[in-house]
């Protein structure tokens, strides 16, 4: 491989950005730094001295970070955002997976393009772990007003486990609902009326 | 019917209230159109978005359709402002430390912005004189209304942009955050964020964008000339629900229901106290006092809408003059085209709103409010001066680009 790239990837998001620095390294980039801070970077791309840098696209500073390029004199200005203005879908892709990119002009494409498909490929696994775990996160919080439903299901009516489980399941049936939000609603009410 | 579905992107800020209104108040729906509104961080994702085509049309920083059209962007699209989306609304902000050095240097409460500047240029040469650092002035881009307006205030005031401060780039949101931390010193940025750093006790208004050049263009509606050329009468519909949707703005009895919308966690995202000050214009320079500033924003009136070629062909020779272009010919061209006050005029004909006759006016030339000539109705326009007393006359755009090299 000819002399290996310089890259920083800055991401307020720090597990997001161990995931992109994990994917470089194991494709065998040695020279990745990651900054989570952008105060940190004025003072560091300096002594970074990148040729591709990775930012996230909901990341405010991305402002901040090109007047920051255009002016900076003491490195290679890292310039253009896509590898290449004539390549539509590579730009929407990186767009829809909320990541963009800066390299340094004159790298060939062939270099950056590796690059910039794994951070593509990173940033969305990223965007399903991150659904994921709502989505579990919402299935553990509804398991929880679940119980609480039953629980002043079986107190109030003298219900056992199973049948209160059953009354709730019936009900959200026929409301066309989720157990959870009878649950919830059941736990709302309960708690307007008081004990 | 169904909608006819526009995908509009916005940086929250006060001037996005236009292109919200039209969508939360019903007068997209009442032209066939749902506007889905995306909330963007940064000017660059407005850019970027624009340019690939995931938006239609956005709320746009006033010379990012000549950053597009001279090449200053990574992505090669023509974009177009058919609109503007208001006059005024933003302020310049001094960190509190600052502006008490100010006033001690003779700078006025009211925020005349000669005497305010000169007052500022002590402050800086005092600095000088002591060694200590430049101050670091910030604004949200390099491109933009606030940068050119910061700048010309300066210079006009003595004090040269590009050696005797440090101009840094600071997103609106977080602009009271830097002041705070001592980041920064000041910043000229649109509304709430100047009124936000006051009501934190963070900083002091010292003036206004509108008190340096009144009625001066900020932000407007962009839209790739491909859309526009595209889907006409979509554009042509969405110009006249927003401009519909500017009037309602602008008058008095609906501040508070705009107000309470843009205040929404899912807009702005701030005080709808702080946001009622700008859109009243009963700023608060500094915390509890009280100060009518009127015009500070428009909407919709004086020609407020109207994507005048003068306003585009004054932020080119901004443009040049910081040397983020060079002027030639073609470029001039290329800003003159980047504003199509055509399409806004064909696209209001018949509804008997005013809409300018003219397409460029010289700016400066009107000191006080002046009834002009119009289609559609009764027009007034003015006062649009600049603080120093120079105009701009557009046809004689060599000759100012000359005359700011020399000074």
């Amino acid at each position: 491989m000819a002399e290996s790239l310089s890259i920083l990837v800055i991401d307020d998001n720090a597990i997001r950005a161990s995931i992109i620095e994990a994917g470089l390294r194991e494709a065998g980039h040695a020279s990745v730094r990651v900054i989570t801070d952008i105060e940190d970077v004025a003072q560091r791309i300096g002594e970074i001295a990148p040729d591709v840098v990775i930012i996230d696209l909901e990341n405010p500073n991305r402002d901040v970070l090109e007047h920051f390029f255009a002016l900076s004199r003491t490195i290679k200005r890292p310039i253009a955002m896509f590898v290449d203005k004539s390549d539509p879908t590579e730009i929407e892709a990186a767009v829809d997976a909320g990541v963009s990119a800066y390299v340094v002009d004159g790298l060939r494409k062939d270099r950056i393009k590796p690059i910039l498909d794994m951070a593509i490929v990173r940033f969305r696994a990223f965007s399903r772990l991150r659904d994921e775990l709502e989505a579990a996160r919402s299935e553990l919080q509804g398991r929880k007003v679940i119980d609480k439903a039953k629980g002043i299901l079986m107190s109030t009516r003298g219900l056992s486990e199973d049948d209160a489980y059953a009354l709730l399941r019936t009900t959200a049936m026929n409301q066309n609902r989720k157990i959870a939000e009878i649950a919830q609603a059941l736990v709302t009410a309960s708690e307007l009326l008081g004990p | 019917m169904g909608l006819t579905q526009i995908t509009a992107g916005y940086v929250p800020l006060l001037d996005s209230a236009v292109l919200l209104a039209a969508e939360e108040f019903g007068f997209a729906e009442s032209e066939g159109l749902h506007l889905n509104l995306v909330r963007e961080t940064s000017w660059a994702n407005i850019r970027d978005r624009v340019a690939i085509g995931h938006l239609d049309v956005a709320h746009m920083l006033g010379p990012m359709p000549l950053s597009a059209n001279l090449g200053l962007t990574p992505l090669d699209a023509a974009v177009i402002a058919p609109m503007a989306l208001g006059l005024g609304g933003a302020a310049i902000t001094m960190s509190n430390a600052i502006w008490a050095k100010m006033a001690e240097a003779g700078a006025p409460e009211d925020g005349a912005p000669g005497p305010v500047g000169a007052a500022l240029r002590k402050v800086i040469a005092d600095r000088a004189r002591s060694g200590e650092s430049h101050l670091r002035l910030a604004v949200v881009h390099p491109e933009s209304a606030h940068n050119y307006a910061l700048r010309y205030w300066l210079k006009a005031s003595g004090i040269d942009p590009d050696h005797d401060v440090d101009i840094v780039i600071v997103p609106p949101p977080l602009q009271a955050d830097a002041l705070a931390a001592k980041r920064t010193d000041g910043f000229c940025v649109g509304e709430p964020f100047g009124s936000v750093a006051v009501a934190r006790g963070v900083g002091r208004i010292v003036t206004t964008k509108g008190q340096i050049w009144q009625m001066s263009p900020d932000k407007v509606l962009g839209t790739r000339l491909q859309w526009a050329e595209r889907f006409p009468e979509q554009l042509a519909a969405l110009l006249r629900s927003a401009t519909r949707a500017a009037r309602w703005c602008e008058d008095p009895s609906n501040h508070t229901a705009l107000a309470a919308m843009l205040a929404r966690e899912d807009r702005l995202g701030i005080d709808a106290d702080l946001i009622l000050r700008a859109l009243t214009g009963k700023l608060q320079f500094e915390p509890g006092v009280e100060k009518a500033i009127p015009d500070f924003f428009v909407a919709y009136s004086r020609a407020a809408n109207f994507p005048w070629v003068s306003h585009a062909l004054w932020f080119y020779s901004q443009m040049v003059r910081w040397g983020q272009v060079s002027h030639t010919a073609e470029n001039a061209k290329k800003a003159v085209t980047s504003y199509r006050p055509d399409l806004y005029r064909a696209a209001l004909s018949g509804m008997g709103m005013p809409v300018p006759g003219a397409s460029s006016k010289i700016e400066g030339a009107l000191t006080e409010p002046t009834e002009v000539g119009a289609v559609g109705g009764h027009l007034t326009l003015g006062p649009d001066g600049f603080f120093d007393g120079t105009d701009f006359d557009p046809e004689k755009l060599d000759a100012y680009i000359v005359a700011q090299r020399r000074s």
